[in-house]
């Protein structure tokens, strides 16, 4: 069985479009291994795989872990909220039908920060995650229930969703491999809203090849969302082995910002692995960056405090019992529906919104926004690729910031100004450093964003550099 | 919360300080052109199914709590 969860999606779905294992055999193992979960990385898992209608497809019988923010049909799905218990949707999110359309299945939902919003899966209602290198850490998030299953080996590959780096967080904070694609790229139907201009879904794997794999399967245009349009002339696996006559664009303000020593380490040591690989070390400038995590944190939660407007106790969810009228019912079902960070990023959407501080913080924002697009561009013009470190830390404590919101949303430093900008990202292990104050060393990602649309040219980048760094511990396990 | 809400304001408040005089505000990063689709009835999801999920379901609709009081 052991060997079995070795593999990697790809070499496993070889194997059984070659007969050499059963898709049974395959999901029965992932199965077993879901159900020791001592991470509470699963919110829900499927009961029982076998006698299940497998589509003959590029991921035939592969289990994926699926952030539970995916409308999942007849299964429950909270998006980390009591506001949804209970709720099982009438659909399936079209990721989802994508993913069983080419033959994968659902092997269980991921826990996740309340609707995605958190940094590190202590904000769901359903308890914290535990990061699989050292269980007193947080995996990251908000996907980190996927990021802590697929690292902890309880799922092969996972789905997850990222607005501000909720993808490219966790799978650094957890060594393994993140990617944010392009906005438009995948279909949102389905997937619970939190802000719409940001939200992108996409794999969490433990490499490049099997993100390439999955985001093949996902990608494409769908009439159930009018602002996917899918990548031109689809995802193949990538093979690119060197990095001759590519540019990495390292922004000028690295050198300022500030971040763990360790972290600082291993993004200088991969810079030395690209130009070992032939690749250019070149600095950009990315002034309007710095101005990023002020900018969306007034765009993000002024879309959710619109979007979670729906959540009344009227249609779906839970409905509180004590209200004597109407309006009683909205306000009684919201304030216990809601955990503590939903209602500061609703009190903030809707301050922000407000007439009178509407310009000063929503229109200010969104020009912020543009300034920041356009960093991006100038940048491109010069280089292939952006690099940073994906997060400013290893792996923190659990209970350490949650003191600190504002410590908390400064933990997206690195990956919000790609949100901003709808432009792919990567994040890719690139090795271990130990935490400040000391301890087991864990794990450092390392983020690549190219322009839109061009993950082809990133995976095959990421993959090569993946080759060379050849990361390889894992958790419970010594350096390798 | 009062005191954690004006901490994040006060960090948001910097942009309010830069001179952005001209700039174009992003509310969406695609360019989206509207597209429109035949006006044609397709299946949709039945009533029972968008029903089921609601907390007190009656008679083909949502039930809620009068809206007065007394009522």
């Amino acid at each position: 069985m052991a060997d079995l969860l070795e593999l990697s999606v790809a070499a496993a779905t070889a194997r059984i479009a070659s007969g050499e294992i059963s898709a049974d055999e395959y999901f029965a193992a992932w199965r077993g291994a879901a159900a020791g979960d001592e991470l509470n990385a699963y919110l829900w898992q499927v009961e029982d795989g076998n006698g299940y209608e497998i589509a003959e497809g590029p991921l035939k019988g592969i289990p994926v872990a699926v952030k539970d923010i995916f409308c999942t049909e007849g299964s429950p799905t909270t998006a980390g909220s009591r506001i949804l218990e209970g709720y099982r949707p009438p659909y399936s999110a079209t990721a989802v039908r994508r993913l069983d359309a080419a033959g994968a299945r659902v092997l269980g939902k991921t826990n996740m920060d309340e609707f995605a919003m958190g940094s590190s899966n202590e904000n769901s209602a359903y308890g914290p995650v535990l990061n699989p290198w050292d269980r007193g850490r947080v995996p990251g998030g908000s996907s980190g229930g996927s990021a802590a299953a697929v690292a902890g080996g309880l799922a092969p590959c996972a789905l997850g969703t990222d607005t501000g780096g909720s993808i490219r967080q966790p799978a650094s904070l957890c060594g393994i491999v993140g990617l944010k694609p392009t906005y438009g790229a995948i279909s949102r139907y389905g997937m619970i809203a939190f802000a719409s201009s940001l939200d992108q879904c996409g794999p969490l794997t433990r490499d490049v090849t099997d993100a390439a794999l999955l985001l093949e399967a996902l990608q494409g245009r769908d009439p159930l969302d009018s602002t996917s349009v899918g990548i031109e002339g689809g995802i193949v696996a990538p093979s690119r082995e060197d990095l001759k006559g590519l540019r990495f664009g390292v922004p000028g303000e690295l050198a300022r910002d500030s971040f763990e020593a360790g972290v600082r380490e291993v993004f200088e040591r991969t810079l030395a692995e690209i130009e070992r690989l032939g690749g250019e070390i070149a600095e950009v400038a990315l002034p309007s960056a710095e101005h990023g995590i002020s900018a969306y944190y007034v765009l993000a939660p002024a879309e959710a405090s619109s979007n979670l407007a729906r959540y009344d106790g009227v249609r779906y969810g839970m409905r509180s019992e004590s209200a004597a009228d109407l309006l009683e019912m909205y306000e009684t079902t919201r304030a216990e529906g809601f955990g503590p960070e939903v209602k500061r990023r609703i009190m903030l959407g809707t301050y922000a919104l407000s007439s009178g501080y509407y310009d000063a913080y929503y229109g200010q924002a969104q020009k912020v926004r543009t300034r920041i697009a356009e960093d991006f561009a100038d940048s491109f013009a010069k280089v292939d690729f952006v690099v940073t470190p994906t997060s400013p830390s290893v792996a923190f404590g659990l209970g350490e910031k949650t003191d600190d919101p504002l410590s908390m949303y400064l933990n997206d430093f690195f990956t919000v100004p790609m949100s901003l900008a709808g432009i792919p990202a990567i994040s890719i292990p690139a090795g271990l450093a130990e935490p400040e104050g000391g301890g087991t060393r864990l794990p450092v990602g390392f983020q690549i964003a190219a322009p839109a649309f061009a993950e082809q040219k990133l995976l095959e980048a990421a993959y090569a550099l993946e080759q060379a760094i050849g990361f390889d511990a894992k958790p419970g396990g010594g350096d390798g | 919360m009062v005191g954690e809400l004006s901490g994040i304001l006060d960090h948001v408040d910097r942009i309010g300080k830069l001179d952005l005089e001209g700039v174009e505000p992003t509310s969406h990063v695609v360019a989206l052109e509207n597209v429109l689709r035949a006006d044609e009835p397709r299946p949709s999801l039945p009533r029972e199914a968008a029903l089921a999920p609601a907390p007190e379901p009656l008679d083909g609709a949502f039930r809620v709590p009068s809206p007065q009081a007394d009522a």
